[in-house]
């Protein structure tokens, strides 16, 4: 199925991708690492819930063409990320620039409008419009949202056939032609992802955000999903996207950024990435792989009981040490 | 009993000059709630401040009807504004705590003594309708012969009630078939969605409730034109509670979904009350007084139709106007 969707795409945004994928060989596998043509910065963006420290990024780039995949174990805070460059939340501090505009204090409908268009974890579909609806409020621009211009139809009418063109190909594209008609909210959970993906192409964005696209989709949906991603690289615009799939991950993604307890803790190609030991430590706890030999054993034992020692003498003996003294004085 | 007067005088409040204006209040409604999905609670507070800008210029500064109108409107959208600056980036349940406390305040502060030179306190003002009156071209009563008939008044008031109802219909029409109108239907859906794709949701939102509030600010200045008097008890909470029962009954977010429940409520409240007084009343009543006395039966209508209110949320939630398939997708 992906095969027939990549075909005859043109590229949207004129950004040669060969060359963007190309180009990430020659960046550093280390966190941070500068970017030859980055569309997103981030500085120092920190998002604390009272004494949890969410997000804590000190510099990441975001290749402009390619696809990056934003991974990390759960609570690794890539979804308050997400949230903090769109604008849904506010960082206590940072900076962060999209095409080298700063987007510090801009509302999240003005950063969408800029051409970074996001989707959600828990699909976010208008239930009670058609699915056609939908792909229609995706538009930006539209003359007949204006309040006034809006009660008389000559002044949307030919902008909205021509929305509606728009939205018919991308429906074939993504294989929900068949539903334009039915409410969103009839839709099944990976239909709603689809639609999801296609409305925010109706923005023509540059940089798709894609929040765990593949959450709750079932496998052979999975594998249309996967072409469809990829197909929005082809086309020119770039994608970030949050995923717990591995396979997902490893298949399409050309860079990987691995975010724990908030900080960003290792970047690179996806091999590289599965490999690095900070990663395996990070989703699998720092000694998953080490056997529990008779010395180990032992040694934990012991560092157990001095512990316990410690806790149990120190108090006895603080209290005669103290008594002592009171006897020397005395 | 008589049954042809029953019906007839049923008629006369089912169309009538204060269905109509509650036709205008739901009309509004329609656009905040079944639009939008904003929970506005204070329609009466709208009304109640476009009524009495209009009557208090007219009765206690002597100035023109029509500039007091004006004022009127206005200041429906400043309180539309006043309300929805504070709320609209809240979640919904705060503009909906926020809009009845306000309607509150507006009653109590306009029926208050301290005010009661400007706005006559629990009084109110009256003598204010003489230049609308004055355009009264009706003589005589009027109405469809042998089945239903108004004075001249009412019937004056209420043919510029149902004309204005008309007119805020087209306009809700032409506004929610445009893009406009679905971008608020689906901030009613999920706001951050529509957020996400680039729409000014605060903007939308302030929009609809300035909308919704102009066309309350009608129905206010209309409900004074037709008791020819305003007092503070027009504007009571219930006010706002039988306007959402008129645009349930009806079906919500559909443009008649308001004109037919109307016409049903009133219709119905009033066939109720004329059939139980009928049926308690005379010296062989329909209902022995040992089950009902005729005391007893000007309750029974609020009893029936709370009780039908009940049964049509249960097995018509969707309202008359209203699309079943829709209804089908909140269940799952």
């Amino acid at each position: 199925m992906p095969a027939e969707i990549n075909t005859e795409l043109e590229n949207a945004t004129g950004v040669d991708v060969s060359a963007a994928r190309a180009a990430l060989r020659e960046v550093a596998h280390e966190p941070g690492s500068k970017k030859p043509d980055p569309i997103v910065v981030a500085d120092n963006v920190r998002r604390t819930f009272g004494g949890l420290t969410a997000v804590d990024v000190q510099h990441v780039e975001i290749q402009r063409g390619v696809i990056t995949a934003l991974i990390g174990p759960n609570g690794a805070g890539k979804t308050t990320f997400f949230n903090l460059i769109t604008g849904f939340d506010r960082p206590d501090d940072g900076d962060w620039s999209f095409n080298g505009q700063s987007l510090r204090g801009v509302a999240a409908y003005r950063v969408a409008r800029m051409g970074m268009v996001r989707t959600f974890q828990l699909t976010k579909v208008l239930a009670k419009l058609t699915v056609l609806e939908n792909m229609r409020v995706g538009a930006t621009g539209q003359h007949g949202e204006r309040l006034l211009r809006a009660m008389f139809a000559p002044f949307w009418r030919h902008q909205e056939t021509s929305n509606t063109e728009k939205a018919d190909a991308l429906l074939e594209r993504f294989l929900l032609i068949k539903k334009r008609e039915d409410f969103a909210g009839s839709l099944s959970g990976g239909q709603r992802k689809l639609l999801e993906m296609a409305r925010a192409l109706m923005a023509d964005p540059e940089l798709v955000m894609l929040d765990e696209p593949m959450a709750g989709v079932n496998p052979a949906l999975k594998q249309s999903l996967l072409g469809h991603v990829k197909s929005l690289r082809d086309e020119g615009r770039t994608v970030l996207f949050v995923e717990h799939d591995m396979d997902m991950v490893r298949d399409i993604s050309d860079w990987v950024i691995v975010m724990a307890q908030g900080k960003v803790i290792a970047e690179g190609p996806p091999d590289s990435v599965m490999g690095d030991q900070r990663v395996i430590d990070a989703y699998l706890g720092s000694h998953h792989d080490q056997d529990l030999s008779v010395e180990m054993e032992e040694q934990i034992l012991a560092a157990a009981e001095a512990e316990i020692a410690e806790e149990h003498g120190e108090e006895p003996v603080q209290t005669a040490s103290t008594s002592s003294e009171g006897e020397q004085r005395g | 009993m008589d049954w042809h007067s029953i019906f007839s005088q049923a008629l006369q409040q089912g169309l009538g000059p204060v269905a109509a204006v509650y036709c205008l209040a739901a009309i509004g409604l329609n656009v905040h709630f079944g639009s939008t999905g904003l929970l506005n609670f204070g329609q009466a507070g709208f009304m109640a401040v476009a009524g009495y800008a209009m009557t208090s210029f007219v009765a206690t500064w002597g100035l023109s009807f029509w500039l007091g109108s004006l004022v009127g409107l206005v200041a429906a959208a400043l309180l539309a504004l006043l309300l929805g600056v504070p709320t609209l980036r809240l979640r919904a349940d705060y503009l909906a705590i926020v809009t009845i406390a306000a309607a509150e305040i507006i009653r109590q502060t306009i029926g208050s003594v301290t005010l009661l030179k400007y706005f006559g306190g629990q009084d109110g003002l009256q003598a204010f309708n003489s230049s609308f009156a004055n355009l009264n071209p009706f003589t005589g009563r009027i109405g469809i012969p042998g089945v239903v008939s108004w004075r001249p008044y009412d019937f004056w008031t209420l043919v510029v009630c149902w004309l204005l109802c008309a007119l805020c219909c087209l306009v809700v029409w032409l506004l929610m078939r445009s893009p406009w109108g679905r971008v608020l239907k689906g901030i009613r859906e999920d706001e951050d969605a529509v957020r996400s794709l680039g729409k000014n949701v605060y903007a939308y939102k302030m929009q609809s409730l300035l909308i919704g509030g102009l066309i309350g600010g009608l129905a206010g200045i209309m409900t004074a034109l037709q008791h020819s008097a305003i007092n503070p008890s027009f504007f009571a909470t219930d006010t706002t509670f039988f306007a959402y029962t008129v645009l349930l009954l009806g079906g919500a977010a559909r443009v008649l979904g308001p004109v037919a429940g109307t016409i049903i409520f009133w219709f119905l409240i009033s066939f109720l009350d004329l059939f139980f007084g009928a049926a308690t009343s005379g010296a062989d009543p329909l209902i022995p007084a040992s089950i009902m006395t005729s005391n007893q039966a000007s309750l029974m209508r609020f009893v029936v139709m709370g009780l039908s209110l009940m049964l049509l949320m249960i097995y018509r939630p969707q309202g008359i106007f209203g699309d079943r398939r829709e209804l089908a997708i909140d269940a799952r």
